[in-house]
């Protein structure tokens, strides 16, 4: 018994043996944390205390700070991660719940999920420099690569809105399926793509023509359709796969992100929300809320090789490397 | 206070939309979607007990706040939402008000009133669909249902259902029926009955509640000899107004929980359901409206949603249109209930998950895990199509 463990451990981080060296950091909704993952070991290193109800978490662009949605302290928290310290609380607007960076490094984009509003704030000297009017119910957010863009999703609008950051303005919607949660660039900016939760689709958007392009639907065996509810999406940067988190079908889809056909569903923790990979892109890590986990992914081999038990409710996560 | 009861107050609720926002593409003339809301909750007359009064606006701001849901995405696409509210104190100028808006137009309504009342709606508006946010009853989903009517309110099929599954749970299996004299005592008794004996829970022994004491005084020694019997695992109320369940819980002769109408109580919506989202919407609900949204807003709510949902996906405001694609499934609603919600396609029923309340907590929500279901688990709860006659879907709506 103990040496089939061995060998299971051991095997599971040759797996994941590229990813050496890096670091994820889990947002737990309910314990107020975060948790700090050494992805080599595939173990908890430290739980460090943040503010109330953390969700959404991103990263400098030099990996240096970590930017923290603290929803009940409507906050933004930075931490410095050499020191793991709380240096900064910017003024996020109520309930920041998902954000997002520009290029730039200073402008971060904010949903207010209930007052209607994404808030610009400037991450240097913690000024709001716009807010803007978008519907309701405000959620998912993105920065195009090339800055051009910030993108707002609206939960019960169920639209995906423009927002031009050269004047911080509302130019643009789109209409998607209903409750869109997540958005996210691939890595040229010429694709958009939104997840629906409700609608049980995620919709491929045409950047130029701000059009959709594809519908993606899913369907897993032995799981009834209203409980697949698409959250988080991840595309690889060589334009391979698309991963998209189903929620509460427990579930990750791998979609080949140039035919848009779903090649595989990977069976995750319960109730699959955000994900993220390490700097190779080797390895994909899952949240997974009700079972308060984390699932990890060898993208090459498309298979889950582990669990690793974090707080309650994790929500967001992100690795430096 | 029941009185307030507005006869002829017709009102347009317009959201101007932001001019901040500019849309591109479209140059046409703005869709008008126009909603009537028809309002008629009679008198329940005294009660026995102090029960917290009801809002006297339950419903109407539910549909308030949906219009202007949906003019957030009615902006973008040049649909502009606005409802028109008529509310009386009798059913006959409801009718009046009814046929005031029909003439000027409008063919999509939100109903809160008796089973009665909006049966006879139906039958003065029947080229045009409405959405029931105001009566439970069964009889509206089996015989006889109304061709034009779609129900956003659960049936008391569906509560009693979401409630014994519950008992099921707990093995509760032993239950001792309390009813009132009212018809929808009755009705709750009726559905409890068919619920307990569909999941396996014994009614080991039922009373009517015949006393017209004061409870408030008496329940401590009355309550305890009503409830005497030689054994049972949960006390059932059924008594819709209030007039004596609140004095049940903690009187019984044996020391048990109480469920139905009073205790734990089954319920479309309540204050304290707030995951998937929900809180959302009820801390929108509460800045609008200076109160709690129960479970009459939700389906008001739910019913202009359904309308505007069905609105933004074919881009036209016919009746008969809405309809049939609300009974297909190709209409996805959004109830902030977890999952997605759809009309049941023979009755016109909303499918949804039922919340099983405290006062001030959410117990549980059914449908239960391990009720299963050959389509969907939340047909585990209510009238089913084999146990409905009703075939709306067969049936499309005539409009002239």
């Amino acid at each position: 018994m103990r040496r089939l463990f061995v060998y299971s451990a051991l095997a599971s981080a040759l797996l994941s043996a590229p990813s050496f060296a890096a670091t994820a950091y889990i947002s737990n909704e309910k314990d107020n944390s975060i948790s700090v993952i050494d992805v080599a070991t595939q173990t908890v290193t430290a739980t460090l205390p943040v503010g109330k109800r953390p969700r959404g978490l991103l990263l400098s662009s030099d990996n240096t700070l970590l930017y923290i949605c603290a929803s009940d302290s409507d906050t933004v928290q930075v931490m410095d991660l050499a020191t793991r310290q709380i240096i900064k609380q910017l003024p996020s607007g109520a309930d920041p719940e998902q954000f997002a960076l520009h290029p730039n490094d200073r402008w971060l984009y904010i949903s207010n999920e209930d007052d209607s509003l994404v808030t610009v704030v400037d991450t240097q000297d913690s000024k709001v420099l716009a807010q803007v009017d978008v519907g309701v119910e405000p959620e998912g957010m993105a920065v195009s690569p090339d800055g051009k863009w910030a993108i707002n999703t609206s939960e019960t609008t169920n639209m995906v809105h423009w927002i031009d950051t050269a004047t911080q303005t509302l130019v643009d919607s789109t209409l998607v399926d209903q409750r869109p949660r997540h958005v996210e660039f691939n890595k040229d900016g010429s694709q958009l793509w939104a997840s629906a939760e409700i609608g049980g689709t995620v919709s491929v958007i045409d950047v130029a023509s701000r059009s959709i392009i594809k519908t993606l639907k899913f369907q897993i065996k032995g799981v009834h359709p209203d409980k697949v509810q698409p959250v988080g999406v991840k595309l690889t940067r060589d334009g391979k796969y698309a991963f998209v988190a189903l929620g509460p079908a427990n579930h990750i889809a791998v979609v080949d992100a140039k035919t848009f056909e779903v090649l595989d569903y990977l069976l995750v923790g319960r109730r699959v929300w955000h994900m993220a990979f390490t700097p190779d892109e080797k390895t994909l890590l899952a949240t997974n809320g009700i079972s308060g986990d984390v699932s990890v992914v060898d993208v090459d081999s498309l298979k889950v090789t582990k669990s690793i038990k974090v707080g309650r409710y994790p929500w967001g996560v992100v690795v430096t490397p | 206070m029941r009185h307030y009861l507005l006869y002829g107050r017709a009102y347009l609720l317009a959201i101007t939309c932001s001019a901040l926002l500019a849309t591109q593409s479209f140059a046409a003339e703005p869709l008008q979607v126009r909603i009537g809301y028809l309002g008629y909750t009679p008198d329940v007359g005294p009660l026995m007990s102090n029960v917290i009064p009801e809002p006297t606006d339950a419903g109407l701001r539910g549909a308030e706040l949906a219009i202007t849901d949906s003019n957030s995405t009615g902006r973008f696409l040049k649909h502009e939402y606005s409802l028109q509210v008529a509310t009386a104190d009798t059913p006959e100028k409801l009718f009046t008000a009814a046929r005031h808006l029909h003439d000027q137009g409008l063919r999509l309504f939100v109903v809160n009133a008796p089973a009665a009342t909006l049966r006879q709606l139906s039958t003065v508006l029947s080229d045009s669909l409405l959405f029931n946010a105001g009566a439970y009853d069964d009889e509206l989903r089996s015989a006889n249902c109304p061709n034009n009517v779609l129900h956003t309110l659960p049936s008391r099929a569906m509560l009693t259902d979401a409630l014994v599954q519950f008992l099921v749970l707990r093995q509760w299996q032993k239950a001792f029926l309390i009813v009132g004299q009212k018809p929808e005592d009755q009705a709750y008794a009726a559905a409890l009955r068919r619920a307990a004996k569909r999941f396996g829970v014994k009614i080991i022994e039922e009373k009517p509640w015949t006393f017209d004491n004061d409870q408030r005084r008496s329940a401590q020694a009355d309550m305890a000899l009503f409830t005497q019997a030689s054994d049972y695992d949960v006390v059932l109320v059924a008594d819709e107004a209030g007039d004596f369940g609140e004095y049940v819980p903690f009187n019984t002769w044996l020391p048990r929980p109480v469920a139905g109408t009073q205790g734990l109580v089954p319920m479309g919506w309540h204050k304290t359901v707030e995951t998937y989202g929900a809180a959302q919407l009820q801390k929108r609900f509460e800045l609008y409206a200076k109160r709690w949204m129960n479970d009459r807003d939700f389906a008001a709510w739910m019913g202009v949603r359904s309308i505007a949902s069905a609105v933004t996906h074919q881009k036209n405001t016919d009746p008969a249109a809405i309809r049939t694609l609300a009974l297909s499934p190709d209409l996805p609603l959004d109830g902030f209930k977890g999952r997605k919600l759809s009309f049941r396609a023979w009755d016109g029923q909303l499918r949804q998950p039922i919340a099983l309340v405290q006062p001030r907590a959410l117990v549980s929500t059914s449908p239960q895990d391990g009720f299963l279901h050959p389509d969907t688990e939340l047909d585990s709860l209510g009238l089913d199509a084999p146990e409905s006659s009703c075939r709306l879907i067969d049936q499309p709506l005539q409009t002239p």
